[in-house]
């Protein structure tokens, strides 16, 4: 395999995770705010916040990981991306910024502030939605180069279905990847009303899900008909993404089997997330920058894959730990400690 | 000279990030390394104080890594949206310690995230303990590494470009530059310094308004001793920095000491100003001291900032971010060995007024020397992002919109700065250290009375 396949995969994985926990905290955080208001905190949010408290700073590290990796393997994309994303990415590190940080000054500072909650249920949605543009963007059309830079279209972005479409995908998807965490969670901790209430929000965003996802795939015809055909050649992976769907409703519908109801819905992301990807090859910015033309010398890409392994020799070990002391720990979860 | 064009204002959007930035990094760094001891020694004393005291610094240490985080997520992709083109160039060369800096912070994270969480879990004291060792060490290397790439930036090498693309590329000789030792030995131990002075401070400022107790007492004597110690390492890192820039990069030392012609023992200018004629007024000249400084030899000749080209001069301002700095290095210094020989010397009480208003003060103002250093290295650099290589001009973004982005980020900072502070302050204001020891070690409590130690 040749390295800028490798590592393209690499950071696509990253980006993957990113997905689900970021997915998982920012419909958290939702979801504890839309509970205040419908008075139900006092069923859920301890459950929250029980697991946030620990791994939101982890979650943070993730996209730091895709973005700095990005730069490095694909050092052309840092060009065209930051020029262009000048805008939304701001917009995006503002709302990150708040978001943490505020989370913070709530959860170590001043419990149960109104208003902080309210920012971190808002820029949960919101955060999903700006940095959604940067797929949007790499569909092309969007950019233009002229003598002075490259320069993003505000208008046709504005403008165009398609970047409408991702917006919502992304907002349904971190609703409902949370929700459907959130159930497993409260099956895990033994608490039933908070379960009750979890579950329902699972159901509920289940099919707004799978209606985006649909026409969000219609939509990209109209943007980048190539990209379109490259993903109907991969119709297959499509159609296993779609059987997971199923597979975690129906689980989550019976009321069983919570944990591979989750781990059904990751692979449905898995597989949507690399069939995009996959078709979305060669190019990371349409028509601008392919994998091979962006690609980093050799020697920078052997570096950067052997920092890669060393790394992870060292992480997952730790993230074990992390996960058994806190997510996997039953008294930890039920909060005996 | 000033103008507000599209790269003065990136140049000044960076610099406001990177200044608020420094200030939780250089926490950041710094205060696991206060915590770590301060457990060790209440373990290793049996003295609950300490294990107070660790526990309160990390409970406050929260705060401020969370807006280091945020704040770093912000440098991280501002180097890109800003200065896109020298990210390009740039990538191809030092993305490796860059990449290998966030695994560094991913370590950090996971053992703080259960360092915090897990405080009475163990039977054995000892293994929490442990878990700050992997924090202390995650918070190092990301200073470790993300300063390599600023060495980079002042002394770019292991590669070389031809039209424009850039070849032979040495990613290990690109990190280790000549830049590297002396700049990570100087960045890390002026974070420990200001971490302990800053934590020095809160102890000075509750004993001399709060007549505060046995454990504000042990608190001050810890930082402090740690601050002396730190000063002395930050003072020789400095020194070594400055014959560093002597042979590799003359031209920021020499606009930093307005030192104009190349001489045999040359005078180090203290303050002073310019007058028309690029006169020095008004100064301290201490004979022979800048050969010393930059050479080690008092005779020794010190290149002058005439042999640069005029248009690769940086800014003759940078002088008072340099005394500024090196004032303060050695008030810290001082202050802090007064305290100490106070305290062993029986007769003298160590707790008066001044003393602890003076020490009082060092905290904000390493914290300021940290700042005033930043400056002084950054815009030494002037007119070059990449030295020899590209310029700030060159590498700035052309997007119209920058102006809007830079008052954007300005109300970030001014919101997260001003939430950081209240929340701290209801934190530790809310909950006094007499009250929580008595709450969680109530057998001390009872025979808090004062030791007078
Ligand atoms: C508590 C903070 C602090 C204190 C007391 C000092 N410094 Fe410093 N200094 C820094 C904090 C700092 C810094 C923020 O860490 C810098 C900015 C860039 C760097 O590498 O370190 C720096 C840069 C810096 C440079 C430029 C290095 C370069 O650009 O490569 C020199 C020559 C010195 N320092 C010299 C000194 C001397 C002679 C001091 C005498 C005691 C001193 N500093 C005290
Ligand atoms: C990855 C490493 C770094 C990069 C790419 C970088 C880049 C830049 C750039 C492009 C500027 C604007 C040019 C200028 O005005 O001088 C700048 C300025 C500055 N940087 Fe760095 N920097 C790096 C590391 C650091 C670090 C670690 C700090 C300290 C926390 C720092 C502190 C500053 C300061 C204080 C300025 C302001 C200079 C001014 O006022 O013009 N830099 N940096
Ligand atoms: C004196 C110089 C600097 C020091 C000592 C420093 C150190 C730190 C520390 C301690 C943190 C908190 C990380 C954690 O606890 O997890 C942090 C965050 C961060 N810093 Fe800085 N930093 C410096 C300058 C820079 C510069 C110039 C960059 C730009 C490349 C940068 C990028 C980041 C990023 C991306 C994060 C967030 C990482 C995360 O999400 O955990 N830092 N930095």
């Amino acid at each position: 395999m040749n390295y800028e396949l490798i590592g393209i995969s690499v950071l696509w994985l990253f980006l993957y995770g990113y997905l689900i926990v970021a997915s998982v905290d920012f419909g958290a955080g939702f979801f504890a705010y839309y509970a205040r208001v419908t008075k139900k905190d006092h069923i859920i949010n301890q459950l929250i916040s029980r697991y946030l408290s620990p791994v939101w700073e982890v979650t943070n590290v993730f996209f730091v990981f895709f973005f700095v990796g990005l730069v490095g393997f694909f050092p052309d994309a840092a060009y065209y991306y930051g020029q262009s994303l000048l805008v939304p990415g701001s917009i995006a590190i503002v709302l990150i910024a708040i978001r943490g940080s505020f989370y913070a000054f709530e959860s170590y500072g001043s419990k149960d502030n109104a208003f902080y909650m309210f920012l971190y249920g808002a820029t949960g949605l919101l955060i999903p939605a700006s940095l959604s543009t940067a797929l949007t963007i790499s569909e092309g059309g969007f950019i233009e180069e002229t003598g002075n830079g490259v320069q993003l279209l505000f208008g046709k972005l504005l403008s165009s279905p398609y970047s409408w479409s991702v917006v919502f995908l992304a907002l349904v998807s971190v609703l409902y990847i949370s929700a459907m965490f959130l159930t497993y969670y409260a099956h895990r901790a033994g608490d039933k009303p908070a379960l009750e209430l979890v579950r329902k929000y699972a159901l509920f965003w289940s099919s707004p899900t799978i209606i985006a996802s649909l026409t969000t795939f219609i939509a990209l015809s109209q943007q980048n008909m190539e990209h379109f055909e490259r993903a109907l050649d991969l119709w297959w992976v499509f159609g296993i993404s779609v059987g997971f769907f199923m597979v975690a409703v129906f689980l989550v519908y019976q009321g069983k089997y919570y944990g591979w109801a989750f781990i059904s819905v990751m692979f449905q992301f898995f597989f949507a997330f690399f069939g995009y990807g996959a078709s979305h090859l060669p190019y990371i910015l349409k028509p601008y920058i392919t994998i091979t033309s962006a690609v980093t010398n050799e020697t920078m890409a052997i570096s950067l894959i052997i920092a890669f392994l060393a790394g992870l020799c060292l992480l997952v070990p730790s993230l074990i730990l992390l996960m058994r002391m806190f997510l996997f720990d039953a008294d930890y979860v039920k909060g005996n400690k | 000279m000033f103008e507000l064009d599209g790269a003065m204002i990136s140049r000044l959007l960076t610099s406001m990030t990177l200044l608020f930035h420094a200030i939780f990094a250089t926490l950041g760094v710094g205060v696991p390394v206060l915590v770590s001891v301060s457990e060790l020694i209440g373990i290793k004393k049996k003295d609950p104080h300490y294990t107070l005291l660790a526990r309160r610094w990390t409970r406050g240490y929260t705060i401020t890594v969370a807006v280091g985080v945020v704040t770093g997520t912000a440098i991280g992709l501002q180097l890109s949206l800003i200065w896109p083109s020298f990210m390009q160039l740039a990538g191809n060369v030092i993305a490796l310690p860059l990449f290998m800096e966030t695994f560094a912070f991913f370590f950090e994270a996971i053992f703080l995230g259960i360092y915090l969480y897990t405080w009475d879990r163990f039977k054995n004291p000892i293994y929490h303990w442990l878990l700050s060792i992997p924090v202390v060490i995650g918070g190092t290397l990301s200073a470790f590494f993300i300063t390599t790439v600023n060495s980079f930036m002042n002394q770019p090498q292991g590669f070389e470009l031809e039209n424009g693309t850039v070849t032979s590329i040495d990613p290990l000789a690109a990190m280790f530059n000549p830049a590297t030792p002396t700049k990570v030995f100087h960045v890390i131990s002026s974070s420990y310094l200001t971490a302990a002075a800053v934590l020095g401070t809160i102890a000075a400022i509750s004993i001399l308004f709060k007549k505060g107790s046995a454990y504000h007492k042990k608190a001050l004597k810890l930082t402090v001793s740690l601050t002396f110690i730190f000063a002395i390492m930050t003072a020789v890192a400095g020194d070594l920095s400055a014959k560093f820039l002597a042979e590799y990069q003359p031209e920021k030392l020499a606009a930093g000491e307005w030192h104009f012609d190349t001489e045999e023992g040359a005078d180090l200018i203290v303050f002073g100003t310019l007058d028309e004629n690029n006169e020095v007024q008004n100064a301290i000249r201490i004979p022979n001291a800048l050969s010393f400084l930059a050479h080690g030899d008092f005779n020794a000749e010190v290149e002058g900032l005439e042999e640069t080209p005029e248009d690769e001069r940086p800014p003759l301002w940078i002088h008072y971010m340099f005394d500024l700095m090196v004032s303060i290095g050695f008030y810290t210094l001082g202050i802090s060995m007064l305290f100490l020989v106070f305290w062993k010397v029986k007769k003298w009480n160590e707790h008066n007024k001044l003393i602890l208003t003076g020490l009082a003060l060092a905290g904000p103002l390493s914290m300021l020397a940290v700042e005033f250093g930043w400056i002084y290295a950054e815009v030494g650099r002037q007119p070059w992002i990449m030295r020899g290589f590209m310029t700030v001009t060159e590498a700035a973004t052309t997007s119209p919109h920058i102006g809007a982005m830079f008052i954007l980020f300005f109300a970030l900072y001014v919101v997260l700065g001003t939430g950081c502070v209240v929340v701290l302050r209801k934190m530790f204001k809310n909950n006094p250290a007499e009250i929580e020891l008595e709450h969680r070690f109530p057998q001390v409590a009872a025979t808090k009375e004062d030791d007078n130690s």
